[in-house]
């Protein structure tokens, strides 16, 4: 059974995060994630869970960690200003394999920028924002609806590989109104528990150490310092620490085409745009008003780990065009990964997204 | 209490501890643990949480699950697991320097919030772990690597500032008030809310090594003839009489019972 409701974007992303099972909670209002705040404020106390507005947002990621570690599934929203705030607590996220969820509503930077409008200005921020190396999943929704779903996908993927993940949204996906189905209940994968006899941080086959929820007796010691598999700090051991971190980004790099969640229409064409977010929306109107045209489009709802292997569906491809809310920070991700083909970045700020026409634009310009 | 008893709340596989000759810390986790023995918490309901420096090492030696996190952010990290799981007891173990400068705010909230957690500061007046630095409770004129001709800014008193922020148990001593100290702890550790206790520590290395205390005994004997009950405080001020500037207060600042957060039901 599914219920169909009219709803905000932002609205969708709470109503993905409790049924995902999200229980707890922190953040700070900033614009234009704020409704998400408000709606947890509402909502979760019914749902038996925590809300708390702390005192900023980097209070909130580390009150995020810290009841993971109790085995809640934790969340917290921000946009842009916000997000840069947490990058060092979401460092130790990663370096402690610490799940949880990082919802970014971005807004036009740098700085306090355009607060009310949108923007992807943050896609390399999610990426590379924290020192140190590291690998991470952001998740970007173009609709209403997949605002709900991939919220209850990053809950997931963030419990499967020990991860933060971000759910990647802007302005224009996160306060538009759209027409959802939810569904009664979706699938939960739960974190798995350390095997006996195994240390704290000793990764089994798939890379990811079982997870010591505090409480339960595993006596886990937790350290964002370079640590052994006791967990216990080794912060001068040369191969230790090659070791440990190429693990934490190979156990995500590794699995970067299971993991990928992508849409590819008409992979035999020549022109292909790429594209996540607000201006799949509108590439998808530029694929209806022109069927005759054959017209290439491969929609990234996962855009880190990068899946490169998609790009090489179309086999026919000469040019991707790359239309996205900043001055082309994907679209230097997709220029990475092809050979002999053309990358035209149709980067754009200000707050609108582009329009159909001036895309159509774009591909006739190419042809 | 049996030495039995003492050992199980320590990481055997982790000792001896990065602590200095001197170091008062290693008193301030001796004098924790007692108490918190004494409470009859069990290891596995009982969370220690830090943030960066000496005193937040101190976590990685104890037997319980423990967080040791960023700079500064303890009391934010320990926000989430008290309030996720109200049914752990939850110590967090802090510095000046993480505490009161970089981790200012979240120790004005975290008092205003009364959550129910007790927050044991090592106050060494010191950046020791970096290498001794100035902090804002360096006193005026004391040496530091940042401060060569002096200190010259108002120290922080900690306890002072709990209070104001709601608190409800304050307490200071010294790492010479070992008796004090663990019943401090004590009280805090009963005491539904937010529990402070400040605790002077030596460090013979930065700060003893730059101000004329390089005998560890020296720095003990400092604390112990320049700490003044609060209580003898007050009388000397209400006989008009001048309080001595190097002079420091110690004793029970408040014990109160405003509503508290993630208390277990």
């Amino acid at each position: 059974m599914t219920t169909l409701e009219f709803m905000q974007g932002n609205a969708a992303c709470c109503e993905g995060a409790l049924a995902a099972g999200c229980n707890f909670f922190g953040g700070y209002p900033i614009t234009p994630s704020t409704e998400i705040a408000e709606r947890m404020a509402l909502k979760m106390p019914k749902k038996g869970g925590v809300f708390i507005q702390m005192e900023d947002e980097i209070a909130s990621i580390g009150a995020v960690i810290g009841a993971s570690w109790t085995g809640a599934r934790a969340m917290t929203a921000t946009s842009g200003p916000g997000f840069s705030l947490m990058m060092e607590n979401l460092g130790y996220a990663v370096m402690t394999e610490t799940p949880c969820v990082v919802v970014n509503i971005q807004r036009g930077g740098p700085s306090t920028g355009q607060p009310t409008m949108s923007a992807q200005g943050d896609m390399l921020q999610c990426r590379f924002g924290s020192h140190g190396d590291i690998s991470t999943i952001a998740l970007v929704p173009s609709t209403v609806q997949e605002m709900f779903d991939l919220t209850v996908k990053s809950f997931n993927l963030a419990d499967r590989f020990r991860v933060p993940t971000f759910l990647m949204s802007d302005e224009t996906i996160g306060h538009m109104r759209e027409k959802i189905s939810i569904p009664d209940s979706v699938e939960i994968i739960p974190r798995k528990e350390p095997k006996p006899g195994k240390l704290t941080y000793e990764a089994e086959d798939d890379m990811i150490p079982g997870f010591p929820t505090f409480g339960k007796g595993y006596r886990a010691h937790v350290t964002g310092l370079t640590h052994n598999e006791r967990g216990y700090p080794e912060a001068t051991n040369p191969e230790l620490h090659e070791a440990l971190v190429r693990r934490l980004v190979d156990k995500i790099e590794s699995k970067r085409h299971e993991i990928a969640d992508y849409d590819a229409v008409n992979t035999d064409a020549e022109t292909v745009f790429v594209t996540y977010g607000p201006s799949t929306r509108a590439v998808r109107q530029v694929l209806h008003d022109h069927p005759e045209e054959n017209i290439g489009h491969l929609n990234l709802r996962i855009v880190w780990p990068f899946p490169e292997d998609t790009l090489k569906l179309f086999t026919n491809a000469k040019t991707f065009i790359v239309p996205e809310l900043n001055l082309g920070q994907m679209a230097r991700e997709v220029q990475r990964h092809v050979t002999g083909q053309q990358v035209i970045p149709m980067g754009r700020l200000g707050g609108t997204i582009h329009s159909p026409d001036e895309l159509y634009e774009k591909v006739q310009e190419v042809a | 209490m049996s030495t039995e008893t003492y050992e199980k709340w320590y990481r055997q596989d982790r000792l001896p501890h990065i602590y200095c000759t001197g170091c008062g810390n290693g008193t301030v986790m001796n004098c924790t643990i007692k108490a918190v023995d004494a409470m009859g918490w069990e290891i596995d309901d009982t969370v220690f949480v830090s943030g960066i420096g000496c005193s937040s090492r101190a976590p990685g030696y104890i037997t319980t699950d423990s967080l040791h996190t960023t700079h500064g952010r303890a009391l934010a990290f320990a926000t989430g697991v008290k309030m996720a799981n109200p049914d752990l007891h939850v110590v967090v173990f802090t510095g000046d320097g993480d505490l009161s400068a970089i981790g200012g705010n979240h120790f004005i909230h975290a008092c205003r919030r009364n959550i129910d957690m007790t927050v044991i500061c090592m106050n060494n007046m010191i950046y020791g772990m970096t290498g001794g630095q100035g902090s804002p409770c360096t006193p005026v004129g004391k040496i530091s690597t940042t401060t060569p001709y002096g200190a010259t800014e108002p120290v922080f008193d900690l306890a002072e500032l709990a209070v104001a922020a709601g608190a409800n148990y304050v307490a200071r001593w010294t790492s010479y008030h070992v008796a004090e100290l663990i019943k401090a702890i004590g009280v805090g550790l009963e005491t539904p809310g937010l529990s402070f206790i400040e605790a002077m520590v030596q460090c013979p290395t930065a700060y003893g090594r730059r101000n004329k205390l390089r005998q560890v005994g020296e720095q003990v004997e400092y604390m112990r003839s320049h700490a003044m009950l609060l209580a003898k405080k007050h009388r000397l001020e209400e006989q008009g009489k001048e309080i001595p500037e190097d002079m420091f207060t110690v004793g029970e600042f408040i014990r109160r019972y405003r509503p508290a957060m993630g208390v277990p039901k």
